[in-house]
């Protein structure tokens, strides 16, 4: 098996078609789970299309769950490109919600859009204050990212139950969740955008957070690609040694990476608390931090990729519970599998097929350039 | 009457585009200590690894007792009866010396019986080699010389009849060094074969019967070691090829723009590598900076770069202190007050290898007009500014938008080059500049040196290639050991001189 010269493959050979096949054969893979459990895997898949884009509050359902995918995935790529495992988005979104409540409830005086711009700087903080501590404990101890992260996705929970129970609870109920905010606070959801044009939709969890995902989408790739910051976020990642020779500091950057990573997760609580929930409600980040990473990882890092990689993903949760709701035989942890084989092979089993889809290419384009 | 028990042919072995042995004979001789010579780089250690079953040879034949052999694992070297020394101890730490000597051969000795002759039997060979150690001690409660038996104690009781010793005394005290002798001599009293791999001529002449020296992957000689004499080995090692021949006129000096008193360094393991080193160099002048790899060079140019913490002592850029123990400026304070730095390493240090050319061409420099405003990078005058210096320095191919490792090594490092020069530094520090670059190349970036040179800036070249440093310098110093062991105007040294320098001979 010959390397390749990877100079020589095609943009679109690395990024479009080894994806491509990877995600089919996660398909496949699933398709087999589904056959084994009894059921119609193409029946499956015809239910997973309908129930995600088959009716409009469908629909919104996916996108809803896309939103959330962005957030936490543009969350690890950011890190990430300065090498930094943050699987600490669960933990770092649970906290930006806290942010987001706390001011929302607390500058309830202040009009609205000035409320809404104070809750989403108040997510950014929060979950980057929830970043910054691990962050400062790798840049000055060493001590590493993946377990002191995944370790304060643990204080986090436990942190907010306590909050839940016995500081902010709202007094009057029983459950572990908050007051509601004041009507007023939250934000436009997609019902109410249709019924501005007449259009009488049911409810779905579809609110403007969608059009905050694709401006962080922005705001990544322009900080990532186009700014200094991102500039030496990159190169303490790819090379720290370099990057000390060249006069980056690795202990500033590992903070800022962490510190935008943690606020970017930190969104997640936007869409939760001012778009569906209204109120903290113990629990809410619900998985979507760690399916971030594997969001990230299909997406290879780029928000051009993150985009339908959470796209795929709302897909998945939203035809899934489909599936789940009218095939008996397949449960919710079905899906979980389902999306467990797809990360399998769009991420730790990504490079299986890649050397041979690219030989396959660059040989192809060698043959047209001498005939 | 000398039988040869092991004999190797052509042997030939490269890593990617380093051919780090090229057409090895060796002989050596039944119950010879045989040494083996040469600089750091040089492929000794390559080629006992490929002896020893680690490496496999690219081509070439392994005979031992004539017999031709096929070596595919330090398992097939055991057999054979080669037993290696390793530079870093392969033991297990918290296990005791028994335990680590038959680990891997434990099988039915763990218990009993066989156990019981196991230890009666490395008893024996403690006292046949009065090696004196305690088989029940911890290796963690062990010096580094004990360590060092144990693993000569482990390759004999495999049955070593060769030893090969790699680079046995770099982390040896002198006394250690003492006994280690001792113990190898001994053991070739008792009829082994010793390897000793090193860089010291000194332990050469001492202890070796025989020599044969290394340089550049290539076996540049075999000797008795009675036949020949330190000066003789030095400058085979550090060889004597026909200088390039430059265009350099007199050196128009000015005034000593960069000054370095009394410097001190230490390394990460915290070992002293720069030792009270004192320099100066004037406007316009290159000063070369010979040693063999490993004498403190490193540890030296990244302390004045301002990547390594300088332990005491003083630099002076332009008569302005930079750096002492307390205050220190950092790389990019240092580019701003006019040094530049070409790095030794240029993959580890220079380049982020994954970057596009043109993010190469700014590294360092990127947040300075006209790369970034107000931090956003401009990418047009970026894309533009390197254009202009790739075809300037002919980088090949003048593509910005390459990913920088599809480069050739000697285009890596013009890109390195371009970015620093273009800078119009007061000061350069240049570490290795051609190593592994095509000759070509070389000519070029020496050319481009001298030019730098005869517009005023005061360069330091550091580098180990001899021929280098004779062809640029205006004035060359020796280090040695991490101490500058000597000074010459470039008139009229030889090469022969500055070799016994940086051998530390005289």
């Amino acid at each position: 098996m010959a390397t390749v010269d990877k100079s020589r493959v095609p943009w679109w050979v690395s990024n479009l078609i080894v994806p491509l096949v990877n995600l089919t054969l996660a398909l496949f893979v699933s398709g087999l789970f589904i056959f084994i459990a009894g059921e119609n895997p193409f029946e499956a898949v015809s239910l997973i299309i309908y129930g995600s884009f088959g009716y409009i509050e469908g629909f919104a359902y996916t996108l809803y769950y896309t939103t959330n995918f962005i957030f936490t995935g543009l969350a690890f790529a950011v890190a990430f490109h300065c090498r930094l495992f943050n699987i600490g988005g669960e933990g770092q979104a649970y906290i930006g919600g806290l942010g987001v409540f706390l001011v929302a409830i607390n500058f309830s005086f202040l009009p609205v859009p000035i409320v809404w711009l104070l809750a989403v700087g108040g997510a950014v903080v929060f979950g980057a204050a929830w970043a910054f501590i691990p962050a400062y404990l790798q840049a000055t101890r060493g001590s590493h990212v993946v377990i002191t992260t995944i370790m304060f996705n643990f204080i986090a929970a436990s942190l907010m139950v306590f909050l839940l129970v016995d500081v902010i609870r709202d007094t009057t109920q029983m459950g572990p969740h908050t007051v509601a905010l004041p009507e007023e606070q939250w934000f436009p959801s997609f019902e109410d955008f249709a019924a501005l044009f007449g259009i009488k939709i049911r409810y779905s969890p579809l609110n403007i957070s969608f059009l905050l995902a694709i401006a962080a989408s922005f705001f990544v790739w322009f900080l990532v690609w186009k700014t200094r910051w991102g500039y030496e976020m990159r190169a303490v990642g790819h090379n720290t040694q370099a990057a000390i020779y060249a006069g980056i500091s690795p202990y500033k950057n590992i903070i800022i990476a962490m510190c935008i990573s943690g606020g970017l997760a930190g969104l997640l609580g936007v869409n939760e608390i001012l778009g569906v929930h209204h109120k903290i409600v113990a629990g809410f980040p619900a998985g979507y931090g760690f399916t971030g990473i594997a969001v990230a990882l299909m997406g290879r890092n780029h928000p051009i990729g993150i985009f339908p990689a959470a796209f795929l993903f709302g897909i998945l949760y939203q035809g899934g519970s489909e599936v789940t709701f009218d095939m008996p035989n397949i449960t919710r942890y079905m899906f979980v599998a389902v999306q467990g084989v797809i990360i399998l092979f769009s991420g730790a089993l990504e490079n299986l097929f890649r050397p041979q889809i690219e030989n396959f290419f660059v040989n192809r384009l060698n043959l047209k350039a001498k005939a | 009457m000398v039988s040869p028990i092991l004999e190797l042919k052509n042997i030939n072995k490269s890593f990617g585009h380093v051919h780090a042995n090229k057409n090895i004979n060796l002989t050596i001789n039944k119950g010879t200590i045989h040494g083996i010579i040469g600089e750091n780089g040089a492929g000794k250690s390559t080629l006992m690894s490929i002896v020893f079953g680690l490496y496999q040879a690219n081509s070439g034949t392994i005979k031992i007792n004539g017999k031709e052999i096929n070596l595919r694992s330090p398992k097939d070297s055991i057999i054979n009866g080669i037993g290696m020394v390793h530079q870093h101890f392969m033991l297990v730490e918290n296990f005791t010396v028994l335990e680590n000597i038959i680990l891997g051969f434990e099988g039915e000795l763990v218990f009993g019986k066989n156990l019981e002759k196991a230890k009666k039997d490395l008893k024996n060979l403690c006292d046949t080699y009065k090696l004196n150690i305690d088989l029940n001690s911890t290796i963690s409660d062990l010096s580094v010389g004990f360590r060092q038996r144990v693993e000569i104690l482990k390759s004999l009781y495999r049955g070593a009849e060769i030893l090969i010793l790699d680079e046995p005394t770099g982390v040896l005290t002198p006394q250690e060094v003492d006994e280690l002798f001792k113990i190898l001599r001994s053991l070739n009293e008792e009829g082994k074969t010793i390897v000793l791999i090193t860089h010291k001529l000194i332990e050469i002449m001492d202890l070796t019967s025989e020599v044969s020296v290394m340089r550049q992957g290539e076996m540049v000689g075999n000797t008795k070691t009675e036949d020949t004499n330190k000066e003789q080995l030095a400058e085979m090692m550090v060889g004597r090829s026909v200088l390039l021949r430059l265009d350099k006129t007199e050196a128009n000096t000015g005034d000593v723009v960069f000054k370095v008193e009394d410097l001190t360094v230490k390394d990460d393991l915290d070992v002293t590598r720069v030792k009270n080193v004192n320099l100066e160099i004037r406007a316009g002048e290159i000063l070369g900076l010979a040693g063999v790899t490993g004498n403190g060079q490193t540890e030296l140019l990244e302390a004045l770069s301002g990547i390594r913490k300088v332990e005491s002592g003083q630099i002076y850029l332009d008569g302005k202190k930079v750096s002492d123990s307390q205050n220190f400026l950092d790389p990019r304070e240092l580019k701003d007050q006019g040094l530049a730095h070409v790095p030794e390493d240029r993959q580890r240090m220079g380049l982020v290898t994954d970057f596009k050319a043109y993010e190469n061409l700014i590294f360092g420099y990127h947040d300075q007009q006209p790369f970034s405003r107000s931090s956003i990078l401009n990418h047009k005058d970026i894309i533009s500014h390197s254009k202009k210096i790739m075809e300037e320095y002919d980088v090949r191919p003048q593509s910005p938008n390459l990913i920088t490792s599809n480069f050739s090594g000697g285009n890596q490092q013009k890109i390195i080059l371009s970015r620093e020069l273009n800078e119009k530094p007061k000061v350069l520090l240049v570490g290795q500049p051609t190593r592994g670059v095509d000759i070509g190349a070389i000519e070029f970036i020496h050319q481009r040196l001298i030019d730098m040179r005869d517009k005023g800036a005061a360069i330091l070249l550091v580098s180990v290639e001899l021929d280098e440093v004779l062809s640029l310098s205006d004035r060359i110093v020796v280090m040695f050991d991490g101490k500058i062991v000597g000074e010459k105007e470039n008139t009229n040294v030889t090469d022969r001189e500055l070799g016994l320098l940086m051998a530390g001979v005289v």
